[in-house]
């Protein structure tokens, strides 16, 4: 792997880190109100609370962010505490920091995601495949895919309020809301604990799976059509090798490598799908968490929230943008 | 016989005109009969608008607003759809919900093409600086979640959105994709020949893309359209969904917020939730078809392939 591929691609995370801020930075003060006594009079007028020592809150707050400074004063000591990973406290819940919040819920929302969007990645890549090949069982393309491709059209969340309807509400297999049942104290030693995580994780995630599969189908199977014209596969057949090799070894291989950019590409949008998702299920990560901090107009969480999500999506592209290499040597070679 | 001459004059210049129509029909009906995916998509969507059309004409859709039924009432007779919690009837929610949504996507889809052929057609005809700085913002654009920034954008410029600002919210990311596809389609074009002999005898850059390549790209403008307007209703809906949209206004988005809000699951207030997922079921899957019939039409090379 040569070193100005790695750095380019850092490069690239570093942008997208550092337009995430600025935007978070320059769009509250695009609007000529002062933010701060703003949220903070929303606040009092929703919930009624914070009355009296808002002045005093105003003042302080102006002092911190230093709102009587030049502007670019400002936005350096933003970015300053951008790099320390300091977003302020919670309005909401003030005694907590924005940032032990998102500690909080991001592990459930990782767990999630990563289990579903790689369930779903590999099931849709594998049908997608055979569904490409010659000699795959006819029953697949007739039966499994038209239902697939429908769901994919829809948004994962509207699959989700069925799921949950159906299964939790009418059959009551799965339990109807959250990360684990009420009453539980959290403890990852016990296995009856991972349990039941599991089983409030399984309807949220078949909803993400169901509607991502048929894309991930779709894309693959394309790119089998086109693999399977390439005069490789002609040479291979003339080789005489067996047809699990030229599937596999031939075909599968070269197609899956645009699967991978592909999937580098998606995250983004799997995550804005996921969000709501959690909302449906009130999963406790943060998309719920999003959804709360714009019920009771905390700002700071939900400036702290984007960041952090955009920041890791910039890094597992990132990361992607890595493996990519291995699996295609050429893509180095390549100057792009 | 100067009676007769004229009738056949009148015959004449009437026919084909009617013909014309009938051979289009015709000939547009036989295309969709090798595509069916446009087919299914555009009946999807004809019942959609047809369902708005006629409840706005027998329906008293004043009836959406809160506190106009009594709250709470399963489907009847009077109330096809029933009422919600807080006493809309969803019936008229659904009819005068169902446009505002379109409205929004629609807008936004438009928008965000116009800006994105704007900015496709600058970056890949003159390349240099202006095509490497457009590139870099539309790549890191596109892999960022962009419900989250427009959070971010909506948040900021709260103090409740109409409908219309809604759109322009969800357009700010809207042009990104279809730039940077609209980059590659003339990208390619560029270099056929007739633009080439174009460039020869003289025609100018301006003149070149309105007269060469826009009009060679319209059926692909138009797919790229359809793909926007999706991606436009699928953003708006998700943020009215977490609370950030028009309050006051009856959409498919906000009405799944009120039943997020009031947790219809729970109350097993099915007739609250069903009629808008069918109606987004709908909207997505004839969108979906839509712009499958429509690459097919604007890719006709790919069209036996798969």
């Amino acid at each position: 792997m040569r070193l100005d591929y790695i750095l380019k691609r850092f490069g690239i995370f570093l942008i997208i880190i550092w337009a995430a801020a600025t935007l978070n930075f320059f769009l509250p003060r695009l609007s000529t109100q002062n933010p701060i006594r703003q949220k903070l009079a929303e606040q009092a007028r929703l919930g009624g609370y914070l009355q009296s020592g808002m002045e005093e809150m105003v003042k302080v707050y102006e002092a911190k962010f230093g709102l009587d400074k030049p502007l670019w004063q400002q936005y350096i000591t933003y970015m300053g505490d951008v790099a320390h990973l300091d977003f302020n406290y919670s309005i909401a819940n003030y005694p907590r920091t924005v940032v032990s919040l998102i500690g909080d819920a991001l592990p459930w929302t990782l767990g999630l995601l990563v289990m579903s969007t790689l369930l779903a990645f590999f099931i849709g890549t594998f049908l997608g495949a055979i569904m490409a090949w010659p000699r795959a069982p006819k029953f697949i393309v007739t039966y499994i895919l038209p239902p697939l491709l429908t769901f994919s059209a829809v948004p994962y969340y509207v699959l989700g309020l069925v799921l949950l309807y159906i299964f939790a509400f009418q059959l009551k297999w799965f339990p109807i809301f959250g990360g684990y049942s009420g009453g539980v104290i959290p403890d990852w030693g016990k296995l009856s604990f991972w349990w039941d995580v599991a089983q409030h994780a399984f309807l949220p995630a078949v909803s993400i799976i169901l509607a991502a599969i048929g894309f991930w189908a779709m894309g693959m199977r394309a790119l089998m059509i086109t693999t399977q014209g390439e005069d490789f596969m002609l040479l291979a057949e003339a080789k005489g090798l067996k047809q699990r090799t030229m599937f596999l070894r031939y075909a599968v291989r070269n197609a899956l490598l645009p699967q991978v950019t592909s999937l580098a590409l998606q995250l983004g949008h799997i995550l804005s799908g996921a969000v709501l998702v959690e909302v449906v299920f009130s999963y406790p990560g943060i998309g719920t968490m999003l959804y709360q901090a714009i019920r009771a107009n905390d700002y700071f969480v939900i400036q702290g929230m984007v960041f952090c999500v955009i920041g890791s999506i910039g890094l597992a592209t990132f990361v992607l943008d890595l493996i990519y290499p291995v699996l295609d040597p050429r893509i180095t070679y390549r100057r792009a | 016989m100067a009676s007769t001459s004229t009738v056949e004059a009148v015959g004449l210049t009437k026919k084909p005109t009617e013909s014309f129509w009938q051979e289009r029909w015709q000939a547009f009906w036989r295309y969709c009969q090798r595509n069916p995916s446009l087919l299914v998509g555009l009946g999807m969507l004809f019942v959609l608008l047809l369902f708005c059309f006629i409840g706005t004409l027998v329906y008293d859709l004043s009836k959406a607003s809160p506190l106009s039924v009594p709250p709470g009432l399963p489907p009847s007779r009077e109330y096809p759809f029933g009422s919600d919690n807080q006493g809309r009837d969803l019936f008229a929610v659904m009819v005068a919900g169902t446009p505002l949504t379109l409205r929004i996507g629609l807008l936004a889809g438009l928008i965000g093409l116009a800006v994105g052929t704007i900015f496709g057609f600058f970056s890949a005809y003159y390349g240099g600086l202006v095509d490497i700085i457009l590139r870099g913002i539309v790549d890191i654009g596109l892999t960022v979640p962009g419900l989250l920034v427009l959070i971010i954008i909506a948040v900021a410029v709260k103090g409740n959105l109409s409908v219309d600002q809604m759109a322009l919210v969800v357009a700010c990311l809207a042009w990104l994709y279809p730039a940077r596809t609209i980059r590659a389609q003339v990208l390619t074009m560029r270099e056929r020949t007739y633009v080439q002999i174009a460039r020869l005898s003289g025609e100018g850059g301006l003149e070149i893309i309105f007269k060469e390549l826009l009009p060679n790209l319209l059926p692909y403008l138009l797919a790229s359209l359809v793909g926007a307007t999706a991606s436009a209703i699928l953003a708006s809906i998700g943020l009215e969904a977490l609370g950030l949209g028009p309050m006051e206004a009856p959409t498919i988005g906000m009405t799944l917020y009120w039943v997020i809000y009031y947790s219809a699951l729970l109350l097993g207030m099915w007739w609250w939730f069903l009629p808008p997922i069918v109606i987004i079921i709908i909207l997505f899957m004839g969108l979906f078809n839509i712009s499958v019939g429509l690459d097919e039409f604007a890719n006709p090379r790919i069209r036996r392939e798969v």
